[in-house]
C-alpha cells in the first residue's frame, strides 16, 4: 500500500538545524582574512551632493579602503529596471532606478554616499563618522498630493515633474452605467502599508578567488539566481563564474527580492578589487531607511449600486508613492488596481492612478504588494454602500460574488505579470458561510452586541472577503535524484525564508517515490546546485516550484518503474513504490532497493542502452499559463475601550481557499503569520516622515510590531477549489493572511463605535487616531 | 581607543579566555570571537530579543551588554540546549507545534523560555503570552509559540513526575 505524504501536516525537516543554532544565515559566514564594510549614508533627504571628504576616514587605523561614486568609474551605473510597464495602452512611464553610491544628488535619507572597508565593523562604523559629505539641501518632496503641485521641487531634475507614471484601465462603461445607479457613494481613502521588518536584516558576503577565478556570494536575497546573473553581467564574468548562495534567510516578505541593492552591487566589486572576502551586515537603524518599504496610496473612489446592493461599478483614482526610485516599475499599483475587484462581479470599472517620486526610501512589494490597498477601498465601499442601503456586510458580499459557473473569469485588465487578469477558479459562498458560522454572526448581532451595549461595552464585528492573484510565471525548475544510498536529493532554485520548502517539496517528491520525506534532502537557493529559476515572490513557491518538483519526481518514478519492471520481470502497472523500495504490489519479497537501482543505473562497465540517461535523476520545469487566484474570508470581533480607544481582538477567523493543500500545518502557519502582520499594519505600525524627509519612526521603540500580547489566537478553516492551471491543483498562500486585515479592522471598529461614530477611511489606525476621528465626528455633529 | 581586556567566560559549560576590545558587545563576542553563531542579532537596541542568552541563569539581551561584563560569569546559549541528538523539551515542542518559520528569532525565544519555565514551571496561557511578548517574531503570529511553551511545560512536569 503506497503511503500518502502529500496533504499531511508533517513536522518540518529544517527545524532541527534552526532549533539547535546550526542553520547557516548570511551573518554566520566567517572566512579567513575577511574584511568588514560599513556605509556612510545621507542624513539629508534631498540635496545636491557637492563633494565627499573621505580623507580622515582613510587615515583611521584599521581602515583598508574608502570608496565614493567617483572611485567606481565605469562600474557606477543606475540599477536595472526590473519590470518594464505592462502593455497597457496610454501608459506614461518615467523610470529612474537607484544608484550604487550617490552622485550629484541625494534623494532620500539612508541613500549610501561612501563605503568603508576595515578590519572590523566597529572600525568601519567609526570611519563612517569621519566622512563629511558637502550637501546643499533642497526642500524635500514628502506629501503625495503636494508632489504633483506645480512649482514643487523635483526629485529627478531631468524629468518634467515628479510624475513617475500614470495608467488607466477599466472595463465596461462606468460613466454611462453610473446613471442607472440607485446609490452613488464617493469617498477619499488613505491606506499606508508599513515596512516588512524581517527579524534578520539584510547582508552580503562576497569572496573573489583570483586563482580559481570564481566569485562566491552569500546574500539575504529571495532571488539568488537573478542576483547571480545580474552581477555576472555587471562584473564582466560568465554566469558560471559566480555562485550566489541564499542560505537560511531570516524572513523575506518582499523587500529581500529588491534587485539590486547598492550593497549587493558593491560588495562583490570590492572583493574583486581587494582580493579579500568582505562582509556587510545591515543593522536595524539602516534597515529602516535602506531596505525598501511599502507605503501609502490616496484613493478617491466611487461605488455605484442598485437598491438591492448589486454592484453596477467602481470608479477609482489614486496616487501611489514610489519613493525616490522605481526599479519595480508598476507592480505595486497594478496589484492595487487589479485586486480591488476582489471576488465580485463588477461589470463597470474605471481606474486611474498616478505614481509620484518623493524623497523617501524606495517602495517595492511587501507581503500583499499593493493588494491590501485595493482590497481596503473595495471592502470599505461595500460596507458604506450597504449601510446606506440597509444591507448588512455579509449580504452585500453574497449578492456580489462571482458564481462557480463564472470561471474562468476574465476581467479584461492587464495584471502585474503582463497577462490578462483571469481568475482560473473559485467558489466563494461556501467560505462565506463557514466564516459566518465560525464567527457566530447572527448570535453576535442579535444577542451579544446588544447585551454588551447594555452593559456599557462597545463590541464590534466585521467580515471581509478578498482574492489574491498568486503563482505567477515565468517558471521554476527542480532536479530530483535518487542517491546510491537510497536517499533522495531535490534541488530547486527558489530560496526559502521560512516557508517550509525543505518539507513541502520533500512531501511532493515523496508522494511519487514512496520514500519517507524525512529521508529527502532539499537544497534551495544555491546557484551552484541549481541555476535556473526566478525567485520566491508573489506567493508562487508551492505553485510553481512545487509543480516542477512534482514533474521531476514523476519522471524519476517512471525511470524506476521501467528499470524495476525489467529486473523483477513484472509489468510496470503491477509495481508500487513503498518505503524506499520498488516491489510487486503486495509482494514485499519481490522488491528492489532504490539505492541499489540508482547504483545500477550508473554502471562502471557494460553498455548503456542508446537513448537512455544514466542515473535515477530528472530535471523538469513548470511555467503556468497565468497566475492562479486564491481567495478567502476573514471575520473578527473586537472590543473597543471607550476611555482609551484601545482595541482588543476577541475572536478572529479565517476561511481560506488555496486549492490543494500540501501541508496543512505549514499552510496554517503562513496564514496566521500573515494575519499577525496585517494586524500590525492595521493598528500598530506606522512609518512617519517629517516635512524634511526625516524618518521619525526609525527604531522598534517607535515603529511598533505586534507581540504575543496583541495578536490573538486565530482560527482557520479551508475550502478547497483546486486550480486547473497546474497538475497539483495548488494556489499560492503566502500573502493571503496579510491582505484583508485593514478593511476588517476598519469595519469592526466602525461597528463598535456604533451609530453616530466616524467612518473609518484610513489605515493604520491607533488609539490616538480613533480618538481624533471620534472627536472630530462629535464636533461635526454639534455643528449639524 | 582603549586597550583590549582579557575576559574569561564559561559558555555552555566550556571555559573561554579571550582578549577583547572593551566596547565589544557580548552578542558579537559570542558570534564572532567564539563562533557560536546560533545567537542571532536582530535590532541591537534591546527590543526584538533575538540575541537573548542566559547570564548566570538569567535571560539577558546580549546586544545590550559588553563581553567584558560577562567576565568570570557563565553564559548559556542555544547551542547548549540539546544534549547530543536529544533535543531539549522546549526545542522538541517548538518542532512539534510548528512554532518557528524562518527561525531567526527562535534561539532567543528558546533561551528566554528556558529561564521562564525554571521560574514558572506551570504557567497559564496569559503568563506565557506575557513572557513571549518580550520577543518579536515576524513569521508565526505567536500562537504556535505559546502552545509549544505550554506543551514543553507539561512534558517537563510529566517527566519530573515519572522520576519521582
Amino acid at each position: 500500500m503506497e503511503t500518502r505524504y502529500f496533504g499531511r501536516g508533517m513536522r518540518r525537516n529544517e527545524d532541527r538545524r534552526l532549533l539547535t543554532g546550526k542553520a547557516l544565515f548570511v551573518d554566520d559566514v566567517q572566512l579567513p582574512g575577511m574584511l568588514h564594510v560599513a556605509f556612510k549614508r545621507s542624513d539629508v533627504a534631498h540635496g545636491y551632493l557637492r563633494g565627499v571628504d573621505v580623507s580622515a576616514a582613510r587615515e583611521r587605523p584599521g581602515v583598508v579602503a574608502v570608496y565614493t561614486a567617483e572611485d567606481l568609474g565605469e562600474y557606477w551605473q543606475p540599477g536595472p529596471l526590473l519590470l518594464p510597464p505592462p502593455p497597457i495602452p496610454g501608459t506614461v512611464f518615467h523610470p529612474r532606478t537607484q544608484v550604487p553610491l550617490a552622485k550629484g544628488k541625494v534623494r532620500h535619507v539612508g541613500e549610501p554616499i561612501a563605503v568603508i572597508v576595515a578590519e572590523s565593523r566597529y572600525i568601519a562604523e567609526d570611519a563612517a563618522d569621519d566622512i563629511w559629505p558637502d550637501i546643499d539641501s533642497l526642500p524635500a518632496v514628502i506629501g503625495l498630493e503636494e508632489a504633483l503641485l506645480p512649482g514643487t521641487v523635483k526629485v529627478h531634475d531631468d524629468l518634467e515633474s515628479n510624475l513617475a507614471a500614470s495608467v488607466r484601465q477599466g472595463k465596461g462603461d462606468y460613466a454611462a452605467a453610473r446613471q442607472e445607479a440607485d446609490l452613488l457613494l464617493e469617498r477619499r481613502f488613505y491606506y499606508d502599508h508599513g515596512i516588512a521588518a524581517s527579524m534578520e536584516n539584510r547582508g552580503v558576503v562576497a569572496s573573489w578567488d583570483d586563482r580559481a577565478q570564481q566569485l562566491e556570494i552569500w546574500d539575504t536575497t529571495q532571488a539568488p539566481i537573478a542576483i547571480r546573473n545580474g552581477l555576472a553581467g555587471m562584473l564582466g564574468l560568465a554566469e558560471s563564474q559566480v555562485r550566489v548562495v541564499a542560505p537560511f534567510i531570516g524572513g523575506g516578505f518582499g523587500p529581500k527580492i529588491m534587485m539590486f541593492y547598492p550593497e549587493e552591487v558593491l560588495l562583490p566589486w570590492i572583493s574583486m578589487r581587494l582580493g579579500k572576502p568582505v562582509k556587510w551586515i545591515e543593522d536595524r537603524a539602516e534597515n529602516f531607511v535602506a531596505t525598501t518599504h511599502e507605503r501609502d496610496q490616496i484613493h478617491w473612489a466611487e461605488i455605484a449600486l442598485r437598491r438591492d446592493g448589486k454592484l453596477i461599478g467602481i470608479r477609482d483614482k489614486f496616487i501611489h508613492d514610489a519613493g525616490a526610485y522605481n526599479p519595480y516599475g508598476l507592480t505595486v499599483p497594478i496589484n492595487s488596481q487589479c485586486t480591488l475587484l476582489g471576488p465580485y462581479d463588477v461589470p463597470n470599472y474605471d481606474s486611474r492612478f498616478e505614481v509620484v517620486y518623493t524623497n523617501k526610501t524606495l517602495v517595492t512589494p511587501y507581503r500583499g504588494a499593493g493588494r491590501q490597498h485595493g482590497v481596503f477601498v473595495m471592502e470599505r465601499l461595500l460596507d458604506l454602500g450597504g449601510r446606506a442601503l440597509g444591507i448588512d456586510p455579509v449580504e452585500m458580499r453574497r449578492r456580489n460574488f462571482l458564481q462557480p459557473e463564472d470561471f474562468p473569469h476574465n476581467h479584461g485588465l492587464i495584471y502585474q505579470d503582463f497577462s490578462e487578469l483571469v481568475y482560473d477558479s473559485g467558489n466563494y459562498e461556501p467560505a462565506l458561510d463557514k466564516a459566518v458560522a465560525m464567527i457566530g454572526w447572527r448570535q453576535f448581532k442579535e444577542e451579544k452586541q446588544p447585551r454588551a451595549r447594555a452593559e456599557g461595552k462597545s463590541l464590534g464585528i466585521g467580515l471581509v472577503s478578498y482574492v489574491e492573484g498568486t503563482g505567477i510565471g515565468p517558471y521554476e525548475g527542480a532536479r530530483v535524484t535518487v542517491e546510491p544510498t537510497g536517499t533522495v536529493s531535490v534541488a530547486t532554485g527558489i530560496g526559502t525564508q521560512g516557508q517550509g520548502h525543505y518539507t513541502v517539496f520533500a512531501q511532493v517528491v515523496a508522494e511519487q517515490l514512496g520514500i519517507d520525506p524525512t529521508k529527502i534532502t532539499v537544497v534551495t537557493g544555491d546557484t551552484k546546485v541549481f541555476h535556473w529559476g526566478a525567485g520566491t515572490f508573489a506567493s508562487r513557491g508551492a505553485v510553481v516550484a512545487g509543480n516542477a518538483c512534482h514533474a521531476a519526481a514523476v519522471k524519476v518514478r517512471g525511470k524506476i518503474l521501467k528499470m524495476a519492471a525489467d529486473r523483477l520481470e513484472a509489468a510496470e502497472e503491477d509495481l508500487e513504490l513503498v518505503g524506499g523500495k520498488v516491489q510487486v504490489r503486495g509482494v514485499p519479497a519481490k522488491s528492489l532497493d532504490l539505492g541499489q537501482l540508482a547504483r545500477e543505473a550508473n554502471p562502471m562497465r557494460g553498455a548503456v542502452t542508446p537513448g537512455t540517461e544514466p542515473g535515477l535523476e530528472a530535471t523538469c520545469y513548470f511555467g503556468p499559463e497565468y497566475g492562479t487566484t486564491a481567495s478567502g474570508v476573514h471575520a473578527m470581533v473586537v472590543e473597543l475601550d471607550r476611555e482609551t480607544f484601545d482595541v482588543k481582538i476577541l475572536k478572529y477567523v479565517v476561511v481560506h481557499d488555496c486549492g490543494t493543500v500540501i501541508n496543512p500545518l505549514v499552510l496554517e502557519g503562513q496564514i496566521v503569520g500573515g494575519v499577525a502582520q496585517g494586524i500590525g499594519n492595521a493598528f500598530y505600525e506606522k512609518i512617519v516622515y517629517d516635512s524634511e524627509g526625516q524618518l521619525l519612526t526609525g527604531s522598534f521603540a517607535d515603529y511598533l510590531l505586534p507581540t504575543a500580547a496583541e495578536v490573538p489566537r486565530i482560527e482557520t478553516d479551508h475550502v478547497v477549489t483546486p486550480s486547473p492551471l497546474n497538475p497539483l491543483g495548488i494556489k499560492g498562500a503566502g500573502e493571503a493572511g496579510a491582505i484583508p486585515v485593514g478593511p476588517l479592522f476598519a469595519q469592526a471598529v466602525e461597528d463598535a463605535l456604533g451609530v453616530g461614530g466616524p467612518e473609518i477611511l484610513e489605515i493604520p489606525l491607533s488609539p490616538h487616531r480613533l480618538w481624533e476621528l471620534t472627536a472630530a465626528e462629535e464636533a461635526a455633529e454639534e455643528v449639524r | 581607543m582603549h586597550e583590549n581586556r582579557t575576559v574569561s567566560v564559561t559558555v555552555n559549560g566550556r571555559r573561554y579566555e579571550r582578549s577583547v576590545p572593551p566596547r565589544e558587545l557580548l552578542s558579537d563576542f559570542l558570534r564572532h570571537s567564539l563562533g557560536l553563531t546560533g545567537t542571532h542579532v536582530g535590532c541591537e537596541h534591546g527590543v526584538c530579543g533575538a540575541c537573548t542568552v542566559l547570564l548566570d541563569g538569567e535571560a539577558v539581551r546580549s546586544c545590550l551588554i559588553f563581553a567584558v561584563q560577562a567576565d568570570r560569569r557563565s553564559v548559556e546559549t542555544v547551542e547548549g540546549l540539546a544534549s547530543g541528538e536529544n533535543l531539549d523539551p522546549l526545542q522538541a515542542a517548538f518542532k512539534e507545534h510548528h512554532a518557528l518559520q524562518c527561525g531567526f528569532c527562535t534561539p532567543g525565544i528558546l533561551m528566554s523560555m528556558k529561564a521562564f519555565l525554571r521560574e514558572s514551571p506551570n504557567p497559564s496561557e496569559a503568563e506565557i503570552r506575557d513572557a513571549v511578548s518580550g520577543h518579536l517574531c515576524r513569521c508565526t503570529g505567536y500562537q504556535n509559540i505559546v502552545d509549544a511553551v505550554a506543551s514543553a511545560a507539561k512534558n517537563v512536569a510529566a517527566a519530573a513526575g515519572r522520576e519521582e
